[in-house]
C-alpha cells in the first residue's frame, strides 16, 4: 500500500491508500465528532456530523470524512464557521429526539447547540444504525433491523431471532448514543412475553 | 419472423414494409396514451372498430392506436390521414359521423376541430394549432404517428437505421465522439454531459459494464418519460443499444415504475420483437455485437430515481443512496462501470447518430443543446407535454404554447424542475430555458416539470406542499434530510396556520443550509429549494404570514375569513342553501351573514354567489367587520329599507 501525504488542519498527515479522511485524522490525533461511525463497521454516512472541508485543485467542497477516501495533496479543514454551524444544527435536530443523552450533551456544549431549538420528537432514536449494522455485520444475527421507510423509519427487534440470540449478547447496548435501543429491547421483551 | 442479419437485409425489409403501405389509404390515428385513455380513448377505439365493421370498411381503413400527442387538455385526439384532419375531445358518439362524413365524404366536422381562442377560427391541421406550431418535436414527434406496439411502424419511419449505421459504419469510439460532440446533457435532472459520463465507463478497464434507463419518473405532475416509453419504446431501446455499443456493455436494464403499466407492457413487447428481428440479443444485425435488455419494475419510491439508490434497488436491496464518493460510471451496479441515463436522454441518441452532432447542435443555446420535453401543468389553458428547443423563453412556453392562465387570472410564478426545483417569478419570464439559466434563477431543469401558478396561489403554501412531498419521500438514511425536512415541514405548516414566529426564517435558512451542504444524495441536497426559491422571490409573503398573520393570496385557510358585504347582498338565499356548515344566517329579503364560529372556510358561498352580486369576499389580515344591526337587515323590493 502506497503512502499518501495530505494536510489536515495545517498538519502534514501520512495515510495509506484506501483509508478515509476520518481514519487519517484520528490516526494523527485530530478529533472529528461522529455518531454513526464504528471502526468494525462499514462506513454508513448517516449522521453527517463528521463533515469537513476539503480543498482540491483550488476548489473547496464539504464532504463527510467517514466515507471520503484520502488523496494526495488534499488540504482538509475539520473546523470552520460553516462546519460548526452545520454540526450545531445537526446536534439540535438530534437533541429533539434525545435531549438527555450524555454523548449529545457533551457535543452540544462544544458546538453551542440548544437542545430546545426544535420541537421534541416522540422517538429518541437518531437512526445512527449502529445496533442494526453491528448485529448484521459483526454478529451476523440480524436480530435488530429497520422497519418502515423515510421519516417513519424505526429500529425494531425481530422477536423470533431476539428471543434466541440477544440474552447472551447485548453487545449493541453500549453502542447506542441515545439509549434508545435499550428501551426498544425492553419493549420487545414485554411484547413477546 | 427470421432475424435480420445484415444492413442489406434490413434495408430490403424496410423497403418491403414501405411498399406495402399506401400513403393514400385512409388511416384514423387515435391517441391511446395514458391521459387520452383516461378521457375515454379506449371506448372511442372500440366504437371505431365496431363502426368500420358495420359499414364494411374494416379492410379499407386502418385504425392506428398511437402514443401520446402531448395535447392532453383536449384528448382524446383523433387524426384522419392522409388529409391530416385533427379532431379533439372525440367521444364514442362522434364516431359514426367521423366515418361517414370525414373518412368517406371527405368533409370536415367543424364542431370537433380546434378553435383558436383569439381569432375564433377553426384549425384543421394539428401542426397549425398554436399549441403545436411553436414546438420543435424532434424526440416526441413520432409519438403521434406510430403504433408503439408495432416495430414495423418504427422501421417505416427509419427506426434502427442509427443502430445499423453505428454497428457497420462507426467504431464504438466514433459513436462516443459523436455524442460528446453533440453536447447532449442528461435530461433526468443534473444535466451532466452524457458523452463524458459514457467516456468514464468506456475507459475503465473492468470488462463487465452496464447501461441503464432511468424510467423512475416520480415528480408530481410530470409524465414525459412515461409518454415516451409508452409511445415510442423502440427509440429508447435503440438509444440504449447505441450507448452499450459505445461503452462496450452487453447488458442493459430498464428501471421503470410499476405504476406505469402501459409503459411496462409496451417496452416488454418492444424488447421481445426487437429480439425476434435481430436488433437485440446475440449477434445484432449480424455484426457480432451482443446486447440484452432486462426490465426491472420499481416498487415506487421517489428516491429510487437517484442514480445510486436506483442501482441499489436493482441489486435487490433497499433503495437507499450509497454514501460513497465514487461515480457510478466507474463503480455502479454490482460495483461495475454503469451508465445511467434518463428515458429522454436515451431517446435523443438515435437522432444524434442518424443526423450527426452538427445537426443536433443547431438547436439550443451555448450550454444546452437540442430540445427538451416539458410537462406543462397547473394553472394553464393548454395542459400537456411540449417539446421546445432549449433557449426558448419561459414566456413563450407559457403564453404562446400554453395559452396563458385560465379564468382571466394573473400569472404569478412557474415552478420548474420537479419538487426540489424552484419557483420563477413574473419578472424572470423572459429567461431562456436551459440547464445553467434555470440554475442561476435558483431553480433547475430537473426532468422537465413545469407547474404554472396563478395569483390565487400562496407561495408559502407551495413551499410547504413540496417540502411535505419530499419529507414523505426521504429515504430516512441521513439526518439533514430526514430530520431537517421534518422540522422544516413543521415550521412551514405553522407559518401557513398563522403561528409563525419571528425567528422562523432564520431557522429555516439554517436547516436549508444543513441539507444543502451535508445531505447524502442529490434528493436531500436539493430538497430545501422549494423554500429557498420562494423566499428569494416572495419574501414579502413570508413576512405577511409571520408578522401580519395575513395570506396575501387569500389562500391559507387559517388566515382568511369569508364575509358577506351587506351593501351587495341581495338576500337571494343561494349561499345560505349551499353552505354545508349551516353557518349562514338570513332569509328571503333578509341580508345574509356568516357565523364566523360555524364557518369551515370551505369557500362554497364565495363560489356560488352570483358574479353580478359579488357579495361574498375573502379577507385576510384584518378583522371581520361587525355584523350590521338586525333592523337594517331587511330588503324590500330589491332595496334596503
Amino acid at each position: 500500500m502506497s503512502e499518501i501525504l495530505l494536510q489536515i488542519d495545517g498538519k502534514e498527515v501520512s495515510a495509506r491508500e484506501g483509508m478515509t479522511l476520518l481514519e487519517a485524522a484520528r490516526g494523527a490525533g485530530i478529533s472529528i465528532p461522529t455518531l454513526c461511525h464504528h471502526e468494525k463497521l462499514e462506513p454508513y454516512g448517516g449522521c453527517r456530523l463528521c463533515i469537513v472541508e476539503v480543498e482540491k485543485r483550488g476548489r473547496t467542497t464539504l464532504v463527510v470524512s467517514c466515507v471520503y477516501p484520502v488523496e494526495g495533496d488534499l488540504v482538509v479543514r475539520t473546523r470552520s464557521e460553516k462546519i460548526d454551524r452545520i454540526r450545531k444544527t445537526l446536534l439540535e435536530l438530534f437533541l429533539a429526539h434525545a435531549p438527555d443523552a450524555f454523548e449529545l450533551q457533551d457535543l452540544a456544549k462544544e458546538y453551542g447547540a440548544d437542545k430546545d431549538r426544535f420541537e421534541k420528537e416522540s422517538s429518541f432514536c437518531i437512526h445512527c444504525g449502529l445496533c442494526v449494522r453491528y448485529c448484521a455485520e459483526v454478529k451476523q444475527k440480524f436480530a435488530v433491523g429497520f422497519v418502515s421507510r423515510g421519516t417513519k423509519k424505526e429500529i425494531s427487534f425481530i422477536p423470533e431471532i431476539a428471543a434466541k440470540e440477544c440474552w447472551d449478547c447485548k453487545e449493541c447496548f453500549p453502542l447506542c448514543p441515545t439509549e434508545a435501543l435499550q428501551a426498544a429491547f425492553v419493549l420487545t421483551q414485554a411484547l413477546s412475553s | 419472423m427470421s432475424r435480420i442479419n445484415s444492413p442489406a437485409e434490413l434495408e430490403a425489409f424496410r423497403k418491403g414494409i414501405l411498399s406495402k403501405r399506401d400513403p393514400n389509404k385512409p388511416c384514423i390515428t387515435l391517441c391511446s396514451g395514458s391521459a387520452c385513455h383516461a378521457t375515454g380513448s379506449g371506448e372511442v377505439a372500440l366504437s371505431l372498430e365496431a363502426e368500420l365493421e358495420k359499414q364494411g370498411l374494416s379492410d379499407q381503413i386502418e385504425i392506428r392506436k398511437t402514443g401520446c400527442h402531448g395535447y392532453c387538455e383536449r384528448g382524446p385526439i383523433t387524426i384522419i390521414r392522409p388529409e391530416d384532419i385533427s379532431y379533439f375531445q372525440v367521444q364514442p358518439e362522434d364516431v359514426p359521423e367521423i366515418i361517414s362524413e370525414t373518412v368517406k365524404g371527405k368533409k370536415v366536422i367543424d364542431r370537433l376541430l380546434y378553435t383558436d381562442p383569439e381569432t375564433k377560427e377553426n384549425i384543421v391541421k394539428e401542426s397549425e394549432i398554436p399549441f403545436y406550431k411553436h414546438q420543435e418535436r424532434l424526440v416526441f414527434g413520432s409519438n403521434g404517428s406510430i403504433d408503439p406496439k408495432s416495430i414495423d411502424d418504427y422501421l417505416a419511419i427509419g427506426g434502427y437505421a442509427a443502430l445499423q449505421k453505428a454497428l457497420y459504419d462507426m467504431s464504438p469510439e466514433g459513436v462516443l465522439e459523436e455524442v460528446k460532440k453533440s453536447n447532449l446533457r442528461g435530461r433526468g435532472g443534473g444535466g451532466f454531459p452524457t458523452g463524458r459520463k459514457w467516456e468514464g465507463s468506456r475507459n475503465d478497464p473492468e470488462p463487465i459494464k452496464y447501461v441503464i434507463v432511468n424510467a423512475d419518473e416520480g415528480d408530481p405532475g410530470a409524465y414525459m418519460d412515461r409518454s415516451l416509453l409508452e409511445g415510442n419504446p423502440h427509440s429508447v431501446l435503440e438509444g440504449l443499444t447505441l450507448g452499450a455499443y459505445a461503452i462496450g456493455s452487453h447488458e442493459g436494464y430498464i428501471y421503470v415504475r410499476q405504476e406505469y403499466p402501459l409503459a411496462v407492457e409496451n417496452v416488454l413487447l418492444a424488447i421481445k420483437t426487437a429480439e425476434e428481428y435481430g436488433f437485440l440479443g446475440k449477434n445484432i444485425l449480424g455484426s457480432g455485437f451482443d446486447f440484452k435488455v432486462i426490465v426491472h419494475q420499481g416498487a415506487g419510491a421517489f428516491v429510487c430515481g437517484e442514480s445510486t439508490a436506483l442501482m441499489t434497488a436493482l441489486e435487490g436491496r433497499v433503495g437507499e443512496p450509497r454514501p460513497k464518493y465514487i461515480r457510478s460510471n466507474i463503480k455502479g451496479l454490482w460495483e461495475k462501470p454503469s451508465v445511467l441515463n434518463n428515458v429522454e436522454t436515451w431517446a435523443n441518441v438515435p437522432l444524434i447518430i442518424n443526423k450527426g452532432a452538427d445537426w443536433f447542435t443547431q438547436y439550443g443555446t451555448e450550454g444546452s443543446k437540442g430540445t427538451k420535453i416539458f410537462s406543462l401543468v397547473g394553472k394553464i389553458v393548454n395542459t400537456g407535454l411540449v417539446e421546445v428547443p432549449m433557449g426558448m423563453p419561459l414566456r413563450d412556453i407559457i403564453f404562446k404554447i400554453g395559452g396563458g392562465i385560465p379564468g382571466g387570472k394573473a400569472f404569478k410564478a412557474v415552478q420548474t424542475g420537479g419538487p426540489s426545483g424552484g419557483c420563477i417569478p413574473e419578472e424572470l419570464l423572459d429567461l431562456q430555458v436551459g440547464f445553467d439559466e434555470l440554475a442561476q434563477a435558483g431553480s433547475m431543469m430537473g426532468s422537465g416539470g413545469m407547474i404554472v401558478l396563478d395569483e390565487d396561489t400562496c407561495m408559502v403554501d407551495v413551499a410547504r406542499y413540496f417540502i411535505a412531498f419530499l419529507t414523505d419521500e426521504s429515504c430516512g438514511k441521513c439526518a439533514p434530510c430526514r430530520e431537517g425536512l421534518r422540522q422544516m415541514l413543521k415550521i412551514l405548516t405553522r407559518i401557513t396556520e398563522g403561528k409563525g414566529k419571528e425567528d422562523d426564517i432564520a431557522t429555516l435558512k439554517d436547516l436549508a443550509e444543513t441539507a444543502k451542504e451535508a445531505a447524502l444524495c442529490a434528493l436531500g441536497k436539493t430538497a430545501p429549494n422549494p423554500f429557498l426559491s420562494t423566499l428569494r422571490f416572495f419574501e414579502d409573503e413570508y413576512e405577511a404570514h409571520i408578522k401580519d398573520k395575513r395570506c396575501p393570496a387569500l389562500s391559507c385557510k387559517a388566515l382568511i375569513a369569508y364575509h358577506i358585504d351587506p351593501a351587495k347582498c341581495k338576500a337571494c338565499m343561494i349561499c345560505a342553501r349551499k353552505c354545508p356548515a349551516d353557518a349562514i344566517d338570513g332569509g328571503k329579503n333578509k341580508i345574509h351573514m356568516i357565523d364566523q364560529d360555524k364557518c369551515t372556510k370551505c369557500g362554497t358561498c364565495y363560489e356560488v354567489c352570483p358574479p353580478r352580486f359579488g357579495a361574498v369576499r375573502k379577507i385576510s389580515g384584518e378583522p371581520v367587520p361587525d355584523p350590521i344591526p338586525e333592523e337594517e337587515r331587511s330588503i324590500r323590493k330589491g332595496k334596503k329599507k
